[in-house]
């Protein structure tokens, strides 16, 4: 009697943690990565935080590394992406493999040309396709660029876009040279574009220039 | 404006306003004075009296509970005791069943052996045979003082030799015949040992009876005290199950620590076994389940296993067999091997995915290039280390079994007994607060007559006024009735 009462409560206890509220742990991240004009030169940077991304994240995780072109809503302008497998093994292997793409990457793009135009918005609305399709409990776009947008005429990015429950982070904002004439062209630059993203319904918005605390950017309930 | 001002004659005039309030109340409070002490005495009342009533009934409820609680202390101390009753017996039949039932065998052998060293001894004892008779008249012969005479001493001569030579004859065989009783003596001394042996055993047998019968008979003691339910018995029943619980405690929480470090050596493997990032609720991966269902695992293994080994009581295995209890036992042991077995497989599984985790994070991180570490036999200790805790530590959650059984068993005691001192506790505040809510009743019927002690002073003396003048009437002498006719004698 008394082993079947102990039994029955770590039973009951089971059962509760059981049927408690399931929650999606698993993240997806996407990093937009500028590759035009002299930005380019940034993708050193670029690859620091895409390797501490590769650190951080879990089995069950996505990520997913884009490009800022003339214009970049395409799955062409997807370099490397990877969902990771459940087996902790496997997962490793993928980040491997994962790492050494971007590396050759990075190294083409360096030695390329940088795009003439840059086209964030469509980065952008390609990041969140690629998001929402991975159904992940956190989603979080990271956009390493500075953040100036340059469109040709025929382009049209002028629409409304939907970036719900998404986190954007721009990274490494880099002034222009005009900027440090006008500082408020750069703060202006900024205000418009967290203006965007917010009433597109991101959850939230943030902009980190400190790249030695990527930790603070992405700690679980940051 | 408030209330209290609303009522104020004069706002401005507050001590004032509320004297004149008074005032003009008070011939109202002193009319309505014994309805409002007889409203102040009800409500107080019951107040009061449905705490009593409670408060009895938690000092009834505790009493109900301490006698419930001493009966089942009682009864469970003479389970205890007659179980290790039980288990003495079981000893002193085991003990009399493997040395005692032999007995006639070892009398035997020992007889045989006294009877042969009787016989033995007493062959020992035989000496030779004295020398014939013939000997005394040639010592005679011999005993003759030489005279001269050629033959006389020729023949004493050849006297001499022949004695010399049975003499001789005679020491030779009396030192074979010594030799062959030292011989015989030898001999022995194998059966004296195995004798001296023998009644070792028999010593060593017998006392370990005696100590067993010193046990049985200190128990059965214990179990006539605990029979005749005296206080001193439950007093030792009740402390030892509250040392009982507080020592299994203190076990289970160092059990709960060895747990829990086998729960974090095969978390993170079994993520590799039932996938890494799946949550079964808020907070709780599926792979950390998993691992938790393992350990409960093996701890019901352990509880089966000391159960069928008679080591614990928890399940009501009396009415198994003992070839079905055989089987538990066997089944439950290979059950706990093959997970001590998983487990071991997860501890290297571990060192392999912390391993490759490094790997990674090194690569990555080796942008100028990180030397790597040559990984040899030192920093497979971790790993050796890893296999050894997960292959034991299973087993050593075994005995956990055996403190829970405490712990459940002398629970019941000590929850027992916490309980009838929280009821006692409960029913002492009751009481207190009935007490205090009575004699708040009577505070307030004083205070009452406080306010009104105006009316209540002119009403006591006009009372005194009226009973004095009462009291006057009754001694004042009574005048003489005045008769018609003027006479004085019917006076």
């Amino acid at each position: 009697m008394k082993a079947a009462s102990t039994l029955g409560i770590l039973g009951a206890f089971l059962f509760v943690v059981a049927c408690g509220p399931k929650v999606n742990h698993n993240q997806a991240v996407y990093v937009l990565i500028d590759t035009s004009g002299t930005y380019v030169n940034e993708l050193n940077k670029a690859q620091l935080v895409v390797n501490y991304l590769l650190g951080t994240i879990n089995p069950g995780d996505a990520l997913a590394v884009g490009r800022v072109k003339s214009r970049s809503f395409s799955e062409k302008e997807i370099v490397a992406k990877v969902s990771l497998g459940k087996d902790p093994l496997a997962a490793n292997a993928q980040k491997h493999a994962f790492s050494e793409q971007f590396a050759a990457f990075a190294k083409a793009e360096q030695q390329a040309k940088g795009s003439r135009y840059t086209d964030i918005t469509g980065g952008i609305i390609q990041a969140a396709e690629f998001l929402n399709e991975t159904q992940a409990g956190r989603k979080t776009i990271i956009i390493f660029s500075d953040m100036q947008e340059e469109l040709d005429y025929k382009t049209v990015r002028d629409i409304p876009i939907k970036l719900d429950g998404i986190r954007i982070v721009a990274l490494n904002v880099t002034k222009l040279g005009t900027d440090n004439i006008d500082p408020r062209r750069y703060l202006d630059r900024l205000a418009w574009w967290e203006k965007r993203a917010r009433s597109a319904g991101a959850s939230d918005w943030k902009v980190v220039n400190d790249m030695e605390h990527l930790d603070r950017i992405f700690k679980k309930n940051g | 404006m408030s209330l209290l001002q609303s009522l104020l004659i004069w706002p401005d005039r507050l001590l004032l306003s509320v004297l004149m309030l008074l005032l003009i109340a008070v011939p109202f409070l002193y009319a309505a004075r014994g309805p409002m002490h007889a409203l102040i005495r009800s409500a107080s009342r019951a107040v009061s009296n449905p705490l009593r009533l409670g408060a009895r009934w938690l000092a009834n409820a505790a009493v109900r509970l301490r006698n419930r609680n001493r009966q089942v202390l009682f009864a469970h101390g003479s389970h205890e005791v007659k179980q290790t009753i039980e288990r003495e017996f079981e000893r002193v039949t085991t003990l009399v069943k493997r040395d005692l039932e032999g007995y006639p065998v070892l009398q035997r052998k020992l007889m045989d052996e006294i009877t042969r060293i009787e016989e033995d001894y007493k062959k020992s004892g035989e000496v030779p045979l004295p020398p014939p008779d013939w000997v005394k008249a040639i010592e005679a012969i011999a005993k003759i003082k030489p005279s001269g005479d050629g033959v006389v001493e020729h023949i004493l001569g050849e006297i001499r030799d022949a004695l010399g030579k049975i003499y001789q004859k005679v020491v030779s065989e009396y030192r074979s015949a010594y030799q062959e009783r030292h011989h015989i003596l030898k001999g022995f001394l194998p059966f004296w040992r195995s004798v001296s042996q023998t009644l070792t055993q028999v010593d060593r047998n017998i006392t370990s009876l005696q100590v067993s019968a010193a046990k049985i008979d200190a128990n059965v003691l214990k179990l006539e005290n605990i029979t005749a339910r005296g206080n001193d018995a439950a007093h030792a029943l009740a402390s030892s199950a509250s040392t009982q619980f507080f020592v299994a405690a203190m076990v289970m929480l160092i059990a709960f620590g060895g747990a829990y470090v086998n729960f974090k050596l095969i978390a993170l493997p079994m993520s590799a076994m039932v996938g890494g990032g799946d949550y079964i609720t808020n907070n709780l991966q599926a792979s950390e389940v998993a691992a938790l269902v393992i350990i409960l695992f093996e701890t019901l293994m352990g509880l089966f296993l000391m159960e069928t080994l008679r080591f614990t009581n928890l399940f009501p295995f009396g009415s198994i067999t003992e070839k079905m209890r055989r089987r538990l036992m066997w089944a439950s042991l290979t059950i706990l091997l093959v997970l001590a077995g998983v487990e071991v497989a997860l501890a290297v599984m571990r060192d392999a995915i912390i391993s490759a985790d490094v790997a990674l994070k090194q690569q990555l991180g080796s942008v100028a290039g990180t030397a790597h570490a040559e990984a040899g036999w030192v920093t497979r200790i971790p790993t050796f280390g890893q296999m050894i805790l997960g292959f034991t530590l299973p087993f050593a959650l075994a005995f956990v079994a055996i403190p829970l059984e405490t712990f459940i068993n002398s629970g019941r005691t000590v929850l027992g007994a916490t309980m009838e001192l929280v009821l006692q506790g409960f029913a002492f505040v009751l009481r207190f607060t009935a007490n205090v809510a009575k004699e708040t009743g009577r505070l307030l019927v004083m205070l009452y007559d406080v306010l009104i002690f105006a009316p209540l002073a002119i009403e006591r003396w006009v009372g005194s006024y009226r009973d004095g003048s009462a009291r006057r009437d009754k001694l004042r002498p009574v005048p003489p009735l005045k008769r018609a006719s003027g006479s004085e004698e019917a006076v």
